[in-house]
């Protein structure tokens, strides 16, 4: 396949020249060396854009305008990123690339006078209500009510304009400033204070009902306006965004930006909101990864012919044994014992491993589970008849009984414990896992406990959500222990995690 | 050739008129795979309404529905094509002793003895068709194979007849409850298209569409309290086919003004699982007080 050229010449807006690249060839248009920019960073942002695709973009983005910017994104979308999980980064790619794409979205004052790189855009055009030029001239308090009203009746194309208001205002931006965005939008939220705004949508919707609100229209009422607010907060972090491209150049943004994608997202590291995604992608993986192990479970291994069965199916060809049939054997299932420390900087990659345990405990004949930190508890019981795992493990962080002297990690001690209480339950079947750090702050590292678990159990297997630049630096002893252990695995995120249960099957 | 959509508006509007309610992504992907001849493969969680998308499409193109629905097992007999072996069988014992074999096997391997299956025959169809691969996740990554001559050359190869070409590109989706990661080569020969729970306004209008006797106060109130419950932490998430059926059962009941009470009383069409169910009742009746303390 080849890629045509796109014989729509697009129309330029303000910043284009800044961002071609100086090497770029002459047949190409600017929107071409843009959306080959554009790729390179996907790429570099993790996402896995194979040639093909590239091409396939190239064609799509000549069928669909770029002024029409949610057809045009999703055009790209449609051909660049096959993997839902990968929106969010590809969406910030975009808004960072594409953002000063299209009338609507030329900056107004910002750009002119803004250097040798850009040319002064078309001044405040397309902008719904004049964009900032029209509001400069309004009090804190009457831009407030019109804030209020705004929300109030969900005025999209007026939200869009007092978003940019606000953020010309209070963000304090200045070219040149070396701070991030969330420093801007923290100044700008700061100023507007919409926890107090919300409020003062509730009161002003329990006036003009007719009569009180039940608890459930309130609740609805709040979700609504909540959504309202959080479309503005998008405007205004997208406002922001642009003001940083245009200052600091495309590719210096997108480099600021690239996040890791959900699977990468360093367990020990993950900020709250790679958290939230971490938790929300664990469903989804667990649910594919157990559907995945039933399956090989039942056809990765022919067994052997079964001469009955086949027989009698031959009956129906008229006795030739035209569909062989076979024995399905049923492999012995192994018994996995997880022994987790849970203490801070690795509880993370604890709860999501025995989530994940557990979310295919079907593939285990038996499952049970151990936390602890200096000391050690069972906790199989908190995921007995359970529905939701989730639930589960959040009781195993708040309930389990794992500190002995101090809260601090002592696996020396942790250890000892778990031999002499459930020594005896470890068998010729048990798989046991260890997760931790083996940061043993010091301790006495009883690393023979774990000789004699080896010589009784099937596999000690031990999981360290370190890098393992790290391994043996400091306090840890990770190399000590792993001596007595069948493998020692770097599990740092959720695409290790993934990997390695599924070998364990 | 001739495509089948001016611009993505006119997708939009032919598909609402069909009452199928898409966003700005369906539509733009549906015309872009029209333009780029490019199989679309559907994501998203269940009941999103990526089957009747298929369907919605050829019912506006006039184009003729091919299905094949995938299940663990299927394989390219069932897929693609068949040998009609019993027929080859008889044919073989009409024939006697006196013809020679060689002729005999032409003639065994000739259209006559064919089994048409529905990957063949959306490439062989004379008319216009549409082809549906619904939930193709369930194929074994060994089977998804067979789709792939097929999604980027629109021929299927058989051995003992050589190559058979499409006349037309038809359009093709495929579906997927993403319960396994596709192959790299299946995707790539596909545009992407994620469909994600509706936002508050396209359904409050598929409900509309879709529940007779419904009135756009109820619709509403029904899209509004979805979406609330789609907010709070649950197993499963109420799909639009689940909120049709509570719309649904709203309407029978006469009911047209939801209360916290007939929401109790009903919600066990829309959540599935206990835990969610108590989670969703818990929400409802609470004092607003208690949901500002812990909502944050
Ligand atoms: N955008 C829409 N417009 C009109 N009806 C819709 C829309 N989305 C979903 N529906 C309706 O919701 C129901 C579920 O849709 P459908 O069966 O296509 O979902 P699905 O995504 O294929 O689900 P599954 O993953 O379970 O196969 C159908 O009755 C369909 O008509
Ligand atoms: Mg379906």
């Amino acid at each position: 396949m080849t890629a045509p050229e796109p014989t729509r010449s697009q129309p330029m807006t303000v910043t284009e020249q800044a961002e071609t690249p100086a090497g770029g060839s002459h047949e190409d248009t600017p929107l071409l060396d843009l959306l080959s920019g554009f790729i390179i960073e996907l790429r570099q942002a993790g996402l896995p854009v194979s040639l093909t695709e590239n091409l396939d973009a190239m064609e799509a983005v000549t069928h669909i305008p770029i002024e029409d910017r949610d057809a045009f994104k999703y055009a790209l979308g449609a051909t660049l990123v096959k993997n839902h999980s990968h929106w969010r980064a590809f969406e910030v790619v975009f808004e960072v690339y594409f953002s000063m794409r299209g009338d609507e979205y030329t900056l107004d004052e910002v750009v002119e006078g803004e250097g040798p790189e850009g040319e002064p855009g078309p001044p405040g055009e397309g902008s719904p209500q004049g964009g900032g030029g029209a509001m400069s001239g309004l009090t804190p308090e009457q831009l407030a009510e019109m804030l209020m009203k705004a929300l109030m009746n969900g005025d999209q194309a007026m939200l869009r304009a007092l978003a940019r208001q606000a953020v010309m205002r209070y963000a304090g931006m200045e070219p040149g400033r070396p701070v991030g965005g969330t420093y801007y939008l923290y100044r700008t939220l700061r100023n507007l204070d919409l926890d107090g705004v919300l409020e003062g949508l509730m009161d002003a919707a329990r006036e003009e009902a007719p009569e009180d609100l039940t608890p459930l229209e309130e609740r609805l009422e709040r979700d609504e306006f909540s959504d309202r607010i959080e479309q503005l907060k998008q405007e205004i972090e997208a406002e922001i965004r642009r003001r940083l491209v245009a200052d600091r150049g495309v590719e210096a943004m997108a480099r600021t930006l690239r996040k890791p994608l959900p699977e990468d997202v360093d367990f020990m590291h993950a900020s709250r909101e790679e958290m939230a995604d971490l938790k929300k992608a664990i469903h989804p993986l667990t649910r594919k990864l157990a559907v995945r192990l039933v399956r090989k479970r039942r056809h990765g291994r022919k067994g052997s012919l079964d001469f009955r069965n086949t027989i009698r199916h031959s009956l129906s060809y008229g006795g030739v044994p035209a569909e062989p049939k076979f024995r399905f054997p049923r492999p012995a299932k192994p018994e996995i014992m997880v022994v987790a420390d849970i203490s801070g900087s690795v509880a993370a990659f604890a709860r999501f491993t025995l989530h994940l345990v557990y979310a295919i405990s079907g593939q285990f004949s038996k499952v049970r589970s151990f936390v602890f930190i200096d000391g050690l508890d069972e906790v199989t019981r908190f995921f007995e008849g359970v529905e939701d795992i989730g639930e589960a493990v959040h009781r195993v962080n708040t309930e389990a009984d794992v500190v002995w002297v101090d809260g601090h990690s002592d696996y020396g001690h942790a250890f000892g414990v778990f031999w002499e209480r459930f020594g005896r339950d470890v068998g010729p079947k048990t798989t046991v896992m260890i997760l931790g750090d083996a940061r043993n702050n010091y301790h006495a590292s009883q690393s023979w406990l774990l000789k004699e678990m080896q010589h009784k159990a099937r596999k000690v297997y031990w999981l360290n959500p370190e890098p393992r630049a790290y391994w043996d630096t400091g306090d840890s002893i990770v190399g000590e222990y792993s001596t007595h252990c069948e493998g020692t695995f770097e599990v740092r995120n959720l695409r290790q995690l993934e990997a390695f249960v599924e070998k364990l099957v | 050739m001739g495509f089948r959509f001016e611009d993505v508006d006119g997708v939009r509007r032919s598909l609402a008129d069909a009452n199928y309610l898409a966003d700005d992504g369906i539509a733009g992907i549906v015309y872009l795979a029209d333009r780029l001849g490019k199989p679309i493969l559907v994501e998203g969680p269940a009941g999103t309404g990526k089957t009747q998308l298929a369907q919605s499409v050829a019912e506006i193109t006039d184009a003729r529905l091919i299905r094949l629905q995938c299940y663990e097992g299927l394989d390219e007999s069932k897929a693609l094509y068949e040998w009609n072996y019993k027929k080859q069988l008889l044919r073989i014992q009409a024939s006697g002793d006196d013809s020679g074999w060689s002729e005999i096997e032409d003639d065994l391997f000739s259209e006559e003895f064919l089994l048409t299956r529905p990957l063949l025959e959306a490439i062989r169809a004379e008319d216009r068709v549409l082809l549906l691969v619904d939930e193709v996740d369930r194929l074994e990554v060994e089977t998804e194979a067979l789709l792939l001559e097929i999604l980027s050359e629109y021929q299927v190869s058989i051995p003992e007849l050589g190559t058979v070409a499409a006349t037309q590109v038809p359009l093709v989706f495929l579906t997927s409850n993403a319960t396994r990661e596709l192959s790299e080569a299946l995707k790539r020969r596909c545009l992407y298209l994620y469909i994600d729970y509706p936002d508050l306004e396209r359904e409050r209008e598929i409900v509309l569409a879709k529940v007779p006797g419904v009135d756009a106060n109820l619709a509403d109130q029904v899209a509004r309290i979805v979406r609330s419950i789609r907010q709070l932490d649950l197993k499963k998430s109420p799909s639009v086919s689940e909120t049709l059926d509570w719309a649904r059962t709203l309407v029978l009941l006469g009911i047209n003004k939801v209360d916290a009470q007939s929401a109790t009383d009903t919600v066990n069409i829309l959540l599935k699982y206990r835990t969610d169910i108590d989670k969703a009742v818990k929400e409802f009746a609470d004092r607003p007080d208690d949901l500002v303390d812990d909502g944050t």
